[in-house]
Formats: structure tokens, sequence, C-alpha cells
């Protein structure tokens, strides 16, 4: 059952996408509820994936392989781990709900852009899944052209340039990362197992290549992913790419897209090259703590919210990183659970901007002000989107933060508390930032005329938010539900670190 | 015991019934009763449970109430369970009582308010987060409840959001709100790191095993505990006011009065008592910690109390007084006289809330006006409000027989004995500038002729549900001390300090470890009790002779000390001092050096640039690229023999 739940998971989106094509174009009615129907069936199945996943194990289950180039013995190979579970449940839940944000707000080429976000679903599944090499990659490519689209098409003033922008410099990283696939490849066949794309065999061999060249591999990999990411410095795609997509563009983007950055991270950089991992981890958490606090100051001054969303990602996604490169059972769980949690509530927080910007067409703080007089529901979500994104306790953002840094804080990797310490700063700034912006937007007196009259939020607005309002609260009062399910892959994977590490250090001890 | 549950139970149901439904309900009375109903709920059931814990030899009183499994991972384990003990229930009594009689309160001030159901909803929110606090069996769940009253007082002193409120860089209470999130965040960084030191050292959160095993872990006035106790001590003066981060409990005012009353003065501002009181071995085993925590308690009570005397905002003269208060209550903590700083939460939870619950009564009756220039002889037109205010003021100045001689001598004596002299006399200073700016408002507000324009504002007294509560406190106020007479007094009346040998299983092991002084010390007590007496009555006796009369006496001093009363009036300039030093750089380096210099022009700098090397580059290599065959062809040739001279000179 598992392994059908998993393909119908991936595929569902695409037969979705051959459906719409079949529709007249000026059907618009009968292309949003078919699309918003595939979305839903891919949400059943991914819930279906839950019972059949056994969480005692830590290793990849459902697998499918079946064979597809074969003298480059590259697969059709597929399968699920506590983290890729996570991931894939993730993209089925935010996906009806951006189809929903689009619902009355994209009015041209209906048609194409719900095409090309079931595209887009069906690619993201895939990353999260694959088990092959050349599979991830193409899955990873596919991701470009729909996101590009989406942004260029139906995107803001300047969506060409940020369209442009996007595409070059995640372009830029994959590059690397094929040559690295290559380079993987023949170093498999240098060890004498034969050039392969298959992960699982690939997990085996990579960890005993010369050192030096795991540096480059590494590097490589981890390149791609940090544009992803972004981790500072390469974050300034993201704040156009948000600011120009539409609502639903940047939903996608910030509660999914960066996660494959920092899923790639743990599945190809930390089970590929413990050893390496392990000797830059340094490194990476420093970038993540300036990205931590480099995010929110600049946060912090933003006159646009689209854009002070957008940089608190930057933020954001510094403690998942830090929480990664602890390479600790805590650490890396926290930022497992943190991926959740950033889609739930950074994805929310783009609901809420949204929301804003249907009504009067700016995105700048300074037109707002007393919103809550005529938004008083609106001004309960956003609250909570925002206290979400916060950290504060009883609430999801808090699990994600506090143990990526408690696992900062006790790394025998990192080796330094200097680390959680700074880090923690951010979650005094995140207050700052995001408070201000919420001072300045809801509270105060609605003396713009143009504010007097706004309509509080529909009913389809209000469906949006319920679902990731319960899994706020959900996972924030009881993360055991989601975090058990990765906590053997976890565990897993910092052993394998912890092995490879310290295990030859140790070896010759009793 | 595991009814313990429900204490928080009942006001998280409160929440959510008023906070879901409560505008359909469209019946103030209804959400009246339903959001006092919870409270008064959870006061049985904590009653219920003090009953029983008194029929229990004290070494069982102890019990861990686990409720599930939070968060476990890794070798993190952390449970919601909570701690039933005679701390957190003698917290939880107060938190509960003094909240039932808020909430009724809160039924007749709040009546007419289009937000009344949001007003309820919160309180019960509030409520339910400071039960967490307290009743917390570990360090995370304490900060759920820590952070928890920090939302829940956002929530409450924006709660008129777009009302306009003068403080310093303040515009709308939103904006004093958000300052009290934030501020109260830079102590919360505080709380966070401690626990992860702890989690380092303990492996654990739980406060039983970090207090049993505290004294083998660490080593007495170590560098690890004397960092763990100050970072907790940061947040503790993030959520209790003090110097440095109390600049935003004057700005709280900004709610409305029984938030004041309920969350800036009674409950939630004593979390940073509770929490040292909690983990007094910790404390007691950084010596130097605790010299900070005497030192700051003592300067913030005496700073505080200044900059009472000049206010005439009868809140904000208020708030000041609660900073002061709670500085005399670290300053106890400081000097190891824990039983005493618990017993001046209580006190001071009777009168302040009384003094704010009353000042609240004049404001309602005089129609939004908080101004006490602006007042007078208000002794007449609210009598019950008067009385009852006036009990307050003789309580807090340490009045003999009333509560706050009591606790606050314990804590004057215990400064003396463990602190010294000069602890003591800064205490004392700060004693006497209590009784002079209450007696100061009191007379302001209360007496003499009125100063409103008496044709048009007609002040009243208030409804029953508002002086009731008043009358209640005002009985606390006036008994409440008697729990904890001083043996000097009790020996020779025979009564037992209740509340020290109530408490002091909680405080052993922190006392143990605190040089405790012997002897007899009786003649040395009475003597510091009748100066102490003597210095009340001095500071309202000062008060009395400037304000009896007209304004002219305290105009003529105004004058007089004008540079001083500048400096009082302008709060020391601490606000400006921190908006010149942090805020103002902060906000003035991320926005012209990060974000339009790093990101703008550096990083978007390399990656434009970078762009337009390929383009460039591209557009020459292009020309190439020009579709006519023999040129192909020539290039081809030219390459192939470069290539075979190649081949042919290397073989050679």
């Amino acid at each position: 059952m598992g392994v059908t739940a998993l393909l119908c998971t991936l595929f569902a989106p695409l037969v979705g996408a051959a459906v719409l094509a079949l529709i007249d174009r000026d059907q618009h009615k009968a292309i949003k509820i078919t699309a918003l129907l595939f979305t839903v069936a891919t949400l059943v199945t991914a819930i279906l994936l839950i019972p059949a996943f056994d969480s005692d194990n830590g290793q990849m289950q459902f697998a499918v392989n079946q064979t597809w180039i074969s003298s480059l013995d590259a697969g059709f190979r597929i399968g699920i781990d506590g983290i890729s579970l996570l991931m894939v449940l993730l993209t089925a839940l935010i996906m009806p709900i951006s189809l929903l944000a689009s619902w009355n707000t994209i009015g041209k080429h209906l048609k194409e852009y719900y095409a090309l976000l079931l595209i887009l679903q069906f690619g993201m599944t895939g990353v999260f899944i694959a088990t092959d090499t050349f599979l991830f990659y193409v899955f990873w490519e596919l991701i470009l052209i729909p996101m590009y689209f989406i942004i260029g098409i139906w995107g803001g003033k300047d969506r060409i340039y940020a369209a442009v922008k996007f595409f070059l410099y995640t372009l830029l990283g994959s590059l690397l990362m094929l040559i690295a696939i290559l380079w993987l490849g023949f170093a498999a066949e240098a060890a004498g197992v034969g050039f392969t794309a298959d992960l699982i065999k690939l997990k085996a061999i990579a960890p005993h290549i010369p050192i030096e060249v795991q540096f480059w591999l590494f590097l490589a990999f981890a390149l791609s992913f940090f544009i992803k990411v972004p981790l500072f410095p390469f974050h300034t795609w993201l704040p156009d790419a948000h600011v120009q997509a539409p609502t639903a563009g940047s939903v996608i983007l910030a509660g999914v897209l960066l996660k494959m950055g920092t899923y790639g991270l743990i599945r190809f950089n930390l089970e590929l090259f413990p050893q390496t991992s392990a000797d830059l981890s340094g490194i990476i958490a420093w970038l993540a703590v300036i990205g931590i606090i480099y995010g929110a100051l600049v946060a912090m001054v933003q006159t646009d919210i689209k854009k002070l969303v957008a940089y608190s990602s930057v933020s954001h996604l510094g403690f998942v990183v830090l929480g990664i490169f602890s390479l600790t059972v805590e650490g890396v769980q926290g930022a497992v659970i943190q991926m959740v949690n950033h889609g739930l509530s950074t994805g929310m927080l783009f609901l809420c901007v949204g929301v804003l910007y249907d009504r009067r067409h700016t995105r700048e703080i300074s037109d707002y002000g007393g919103i809550t007089n005529v938004m008083p529901r609106f001004a309960v979500f956003f609250a909570i989107a925002m206290f979400a994104s916060v950290g504060l306790p009883g609430l999801n953002g808090f699990v994600g933060e506090y143990l990526t840094l408690l696992g900062a804080f006790r790394s025998p990797f990192l080796g330094s508390w200097s680390f959680a310490i700074i880090g923690a700063t951010g979650v005094v700034f995140a207050a700052v930032y995001l408070l201000w912006m919420f001072q300045r937007v809801m509270f105060g007196k609605n003396d713009n005329p143009e504010n007097q009259h706004l309509r509080d939020m529909s009913r389809i607005e209000y469906w949006q938010m319920v679902p990731l309002v319960l899994f706020i609260i959900w996972i924030g009062v009881s993360p055991r539900t989601f975090m058990d399910l990765s906590e053997k892959s976890v565990k897993a994977v910092v052993e394998k670190v912890e092995h490879f590490k310290f295990g030859k250090t140790t070896a010759g001890l009793p | 015991m595991n009814i313990a549950a429900l204490i928080p139970l009942f006001p998280l149901i409160g929440f959510a019934i008023i906070g879901l439904f409560g505008k359909k309900l469209k019946n103030e009375k209804l959400i009246g009763i339903i959001g006092s109903g919870a409270i008064l709920a959870s006061f049985a059931v904590a009653g219920t449970l003090f009953v029983q814990m008194l029929g229990m030899p004290a070494e069982d009183r102890l019990s861990i109430v686990k409720v599930y499994t939070w968060i476990a991972t890794g070798s993190f384990t952390v449970d919601i369970a909570y701690q039933i003990d005679q701390l957190s229930l003698l917290f939880t009594l107060i938190i509960t009582g003094i909240g039932f009689l808020i909430h009724v309160y809160s039924i007749g001030y709040m009546h007419g308010d289009k937000s009344f159901p949001r007003f309820f909803a919160y309180l019960n929110l509030f409520v339910f987060m400071m039960l967490n606090l307290v009743l917390a069996s570990n360090f995370l769940l304490t900060f759920l409840g820590w952070e928890g009253v920090g939302l829940a007082s956002y929530l409450l002193i924006g709660f008129w959001y777009d009302k306009k409120f003068d403080g310093s860089h303040i515009t709308w209470t939103g904006d004093a709100a958000k300052k009290a999130f934030i501020v109260n965040r830079i102590g919360d960084f505080g709380v966070l790191i401690a626990m992860f030191m702890l989690f380092n050292l303990f492996g654990t959160l739980d406060y039983t095993t970090i207090n049993d095993s505290a004294t083998v872990v660490l080593s007495p006035n170590g560098t690890a505990v004397i960092l763990i106790t100050l970072a907790l001590f940061l947040g503790c003066t993030g959520k209790s006011a003090q110097i440095p981060l109390s600049v935003w409990l004057p700005d709280a005012m900004a709610g409305p009065t029984p938030v004041s009353a309920l969350i800036h003065a009674a409950t939630m501002v004593t979390s940073g008592i509770f929490l040292v009181s909690r983990t007094n071995v910790l404390f007691a085993l950084a010596p130097t910690t605790m010299a900070i925590v005497a030192g700051i308690g003592i300067s913030t009570a005496l700073i505080a109390g200044t900059i009472g005397i000049v206010q005439n905002d009868i809140k904000k003269v208020l708030a000041y007084s609660t900073v002061s208060q709670l500085g005399f209550m670290f300053a106890a903590l400081g000097v190891g006289a824990f039983t005493a700083a618990v017993f001046h939460v209580m006190t001071h939870a009777f009168f302040k809330a009384l003094l704010f619950l009353g000042s609240g009564s004049v404001i309602h009756g005089m129609h939004h006006e908080q101004d006490i220039q602006k007042m007078g002889g208000l002794k007449k037109h609210m009598p019950i409000t008067y009385r009852t205010f006036f009990i307050g003021t003789l309580a807090i100045s340490g009045i003999p027989f009333f509560s706050g001689f009591f606790s606050k001598d314990e804590i004057l004596w215990y400064s003396f004995l463990n602190g010294g002299m000069l602890i003591w006399g800064i205490g004392a200073l700060a004693a006497f500038c209590t009784a002079f700016y209450m007696w100061r408002v009191t007379s302001l507000t209360f007496h003499g002729e009125e100063r409103f324009d008496v044709a048009h504002v007609h002040p009243h007294e208030s409804p029953k549900t508002m002086t009731v509560p008043l009358i209640i406190l005002a009985v606390l106020s006036v008994v409440g001390g008697l729990v904890g007479i001083p043996h000097v007094l009790g020996h020779y009346l025979h009564i037992p300090n209740l509340l020290e040998s109530w408490l002091e299983p909680v405080f052993a092991g922190g006392s143990a470890l605190i040089r405790q002084h012997t002897g007899d010390h009786t003649s040395t007590e009475l003597t510091l009790m009748t100066v102490s007496t003597v210095i009340a009555i001095a500071g309202i006796m000062l008060a009395r002779s400037i304000y009896s009369g007209g304004p002219e006496k305290s105009d003529a001093l105004k004058q007089k000390f004008s540079t001083l009363h500048k400096i009082l009036w302008n709060k020391y300039y601490i606000d400006e001092i921190y908006h010149m030093a942090f805020v103002g750089p902060i906000l003035a380096a991320s926005r012209d050096f990060l974000w339009k210099i790093v990101d703008v022009v550096v990083i978007d700098g390399i990656v434009n640039g970078s762009a337009t090397v390929v383009g460039a580059t591209a557009s020459v290599l292009r020309k190439a690229q020009s579709g006519v065959a023999q040129n192909y062809a020539l290039v081809m040739l030219i390459g192939i023999m470069a290539l075979l001279s190649l081949v042919l000179y290397s073989t050679h």
C-alpha cells in the first residue's frame, strides 16, 4: 500500500496537469475545480503514507527501483524515510492552500497557470523522494521552469528581472550539482562498483572517497543547496523573487522550494560526505548565524511588507542550517521540524500579505495602519502567523528554533557556545521586526480614507488559513506526532557522521 | 492529586469558549460569568489541594503530575507536567484568588466596551499562561508560561489599539505593547541561554532533579553557576521590570486598569521572584550573583521610588511604585531572605491590586481623567473607593500591623542582617519615598478642594461589581500580613510565622547554603522596626505638609529644585539613553549599511556584474557564429593544423 500511495502522491499532480490540458480554456471554474481536486487527492494519498510508514525504521521505505539508462546505472528509484515523508506531507498540504490563494486573484491564462502549479508539485514531490542522483537532478531542474513562468507571467511589475535572477542563480547552482553527480558516478566506478546514480549505493561508497576529492564534491552540492536555501550571502535572489511572485508563488517558494535546499544538505552533504560535513560544520554554522542576524536586521528596516517577510526567511532558514550543521540529533530534528514550521508560518504570513495586497494593491507598510478596525477577523489570523514566526512557545516555531539552538549549543562538532548564543539574539530581533510591522499595519488609527472600507476576510481566504493554524498549534503543543516520524532517520544520519568523524579516532581504543 | 491539571485547564477552556464564541454570545453578563467562573473553579481546585496538603506531613507535600511528553528527541525530553508544592500552590492561590476578584471587577469596568468578549478571552489566556509558569515542573514549561504571559500582556496593553498613548518614542498603545514584548524578549534570551547551559550540565530541565543534584554538579560560586544564574536573572529583570530592563512597565499602563492591576502589579511581574525562588539552590550556590541581585534590587527600589514622587498620572505613580516594590523583593532574594520576598509578593499583590483597582474606580468615576492635578476632593463623591484606597496607602507605606508593614520590615531586617548597613540604608530611603508618594497621590486625589470643573464633571461611585472586590482586597491588605508575623513579635504573642514554616521545605536547599546569622538580635530587630515605622510616618507627614494646602507649596519646591525635578520627571532619561545608544544606531546600520550597501551594492553588484560580464563575453563570442560556412571551414582548418603541428612536435 505504501508504494502505491507514494506513486499516487508523485504522479497525481502530473495526471492532473494532463487532464487540465483537455479542458477548454474558457471553462475557468472547471479548470480551478479540477486542479483543486487533484491537489486534495494528492493530500489524501500523502496522508495515507503515514499509517503505512514504519517510523521505527530509519532507512528508505516503499522503494521502487526501475532501470532507466542502464549504461549509467540511472534509474527511476524512489523511496522515503522520515525526513522525506515530512517534506512530502508539507508539499501536499501547501498546494491546495496555494490553489485557494489563487482562486480569485489569478485572472489571465488560468489553464497554463494551474497546469504549471501541478507540474511544480510533481517536481517538488519528486525531489523529496528520489533516491537516484540523476532522477533527483531531473526533478530539481524541472521545478525551475514552472516557477520561472509563474513569477515571469503572473508576477508584479519587475517580474522579468526577478524571474531571470531566480533562474540564473539557481541554474548556476544546479550546474555545479550536475558536475558533482557525474564525478560521484565516476568515483563509484573507480571504487570498482561501476558508474552508478543509485543513491543507496553511493551512500556506502562516497564516504570513502579521498578526503580532498570529497571536499570539492561537498562544495559543489553545498553551493547549489545554499543558493536554494538561501544561505547568506547567496540570498539576494529571494527578496526579488518573493516580491514579484503572485501570492501562491510566494507561498510555494517559502513553503516548499527553500526546503529543497536544506533537504539536499541533509540527504546529500551529510549522508554522502559525513566527515567533510563535520570538518566544515564550523564555517557553515558561522554563515548560518550571520544569516540569522543579517536577515533579521535587514528585515527590520524594510518598508515593503513582502520584502520584510522575505528577509525574515533568510533569518529563519539560518536556524535550519545551523541545526543541520550542529550534527546532533536534537539540532537536525529541530531543523527538520523547523523546515515544516517555516513552510506553515511564513506561508501563512505571505497569505496574509496577499489578503492585504488584493484589497489595496500596495505593499508599502506606510500605506496601512489601524487595519484591525475594519478587518478584525483577519487581525486574528495575521497575529497567529506573526507569533508563530516570532517563535512563541506553544506555537510551532518555538520547537524548531529551540532545538536547533540547543543542538548548536551542545554540538561536539561545533564545540562552542557562541553559535547558539549569537543565534539566539535572532529570536529577539524576530520580535522586533515582526511586532513593529504588525504595529504599523494593524494597530493605530485607521485614518487613511482608502483603508476605511476594506472588507474582512472572505470565506475562501478564511479556509486557506484555518488548516495552517491547526498545524501551527498542533506542532507547538504536541510536536512528537511529527517529530517521531523523522527521529530514526535523523538518528541514522547523525550516527553516520559521528562514526566517520570520531569512529576513526576512537577505533584504537578498547 | 491528579485534579491539579484542572487548575490551568479551566482558564484555557474559558479562553477557548469566549475567544471562539464570545462575539456571538452578545451577552456581557454571560461572558463575565464564564470568564470569572473559570478562574473561580481553578481557585476552588487550588483551595482543595491546599486543604489536602495541610493534612500531609511536610515531606510528602511535593508531587508531580505528568500530563504528557511534550518534546522528545535525541537525549532531550521534556514533559508537560505540573509540580504541586508549597511554593507553586501559594502562587496559584494568589493568581486565581486575586485574578477572580479582578475578573469580577472588570465586568463593571469594561461594561459597554465594544470588545468586551475579547477582553475576557485575553484575561483567561493570561491566567492560563501564568498558571503554567508557576505550576510547571520544568524550565521549558515555565518558559512557555513566561512568554505566554508576555503575549497576554502584549495583547492587553494594546487592547485599545487605536488609542493614543503618550510615552517616550511612543504614540499608540500598540507601541507600548510592542515595547513591553521586545524588552521582555531580551530577558527571555537570558532564560533561553540558561536553559541550554542547565541541560548541558544536568541532562534534564526538571526542577526537582536540578535542585537535588545542583550541589553535586556545580561547584559553589564557580563560573558555570554564576553564568547560569546571571542569565536567569537577566530574564527576571525583564519580566519583573528591574534595571536595566525596567523601562517597559510604566508604559504598560496604556492597558485598561484591571490589566495593570492583575498583570502589571499583582501577578506577572512577580514571575522573576518566582523563578529565583524556584531555583533558590542555584542562586544560593552563586554568592556573586546574589550580590548583584541584591544590588540591582535595592537600586531599582530607590530609583523607581524617586521617579514616583514627581509623576502626575495616577497610574504612572503606581507603576513606578510597583517597580520599586519589586526591587525590594529582589533585594530580599539577594540577601537570601527567600521567604520574605515571597511574603512581600503576597502582601503586595493584595494592596497593589487594591490601589490599582481603586485608581481604576477613580478613572471610571472621573470619565477617564488620570491626572491627579485635575482631581481633589473625591473623598465625598466616592466614599468606598476612598476608604479602601486609604487602607491600601497605609498598607504599602508600612504602617504597623497593616500587611505591608510585616513584609517590608522583614525585607529591611534581613537586608541589614545579611547585606549590611548600605543596603538597609538605601532600602529605608526607598521606603521613605514610598510613604511620601503614596500620601501625595491620596492627598491630591481625594483630599482638599475639587480642582476639576464641578459644573461639568460629576464623579460617581462605581458599581458593586467594582466596589466589592475593593472591599475584599482592603480586608486582605489589613490582615494579610498576619500569616508572616516575625518571630521577634510572635514570640511574645505566641503566634508562629505560618508562612515561614509553610515555605520552609521549598527553601531548605537554598537556605542551607547561605550563612545564617545566629544569636540573639531581638533588640536590634525591634529598634530597626521602630526606625522604619518612624520613616514611614515621616514620609507621610512630609507629604501631608506639602500637599494638604493648595498647590503653592509644591510649586515652590518645584521651582527651587527645578533641575532635580526635571531629571526625575524625565525618569533619569533612561529611555532616551537607550534610544540613542541602541535603537538608533542599530536601525541606521541595518538600513544604511547592511541593506543598502552589503545587499544592494556588494552582493547584487557581484551577481549582476558577473551576469553583465557573461552577457558581454557572449555578445563578442556570438560574432563568431556568423553562419558563413566558409568561415567555419577556415577556423576548422586552422584548428586541425594547430593540433597536427602540436602532435608532430611533441612526438618528435
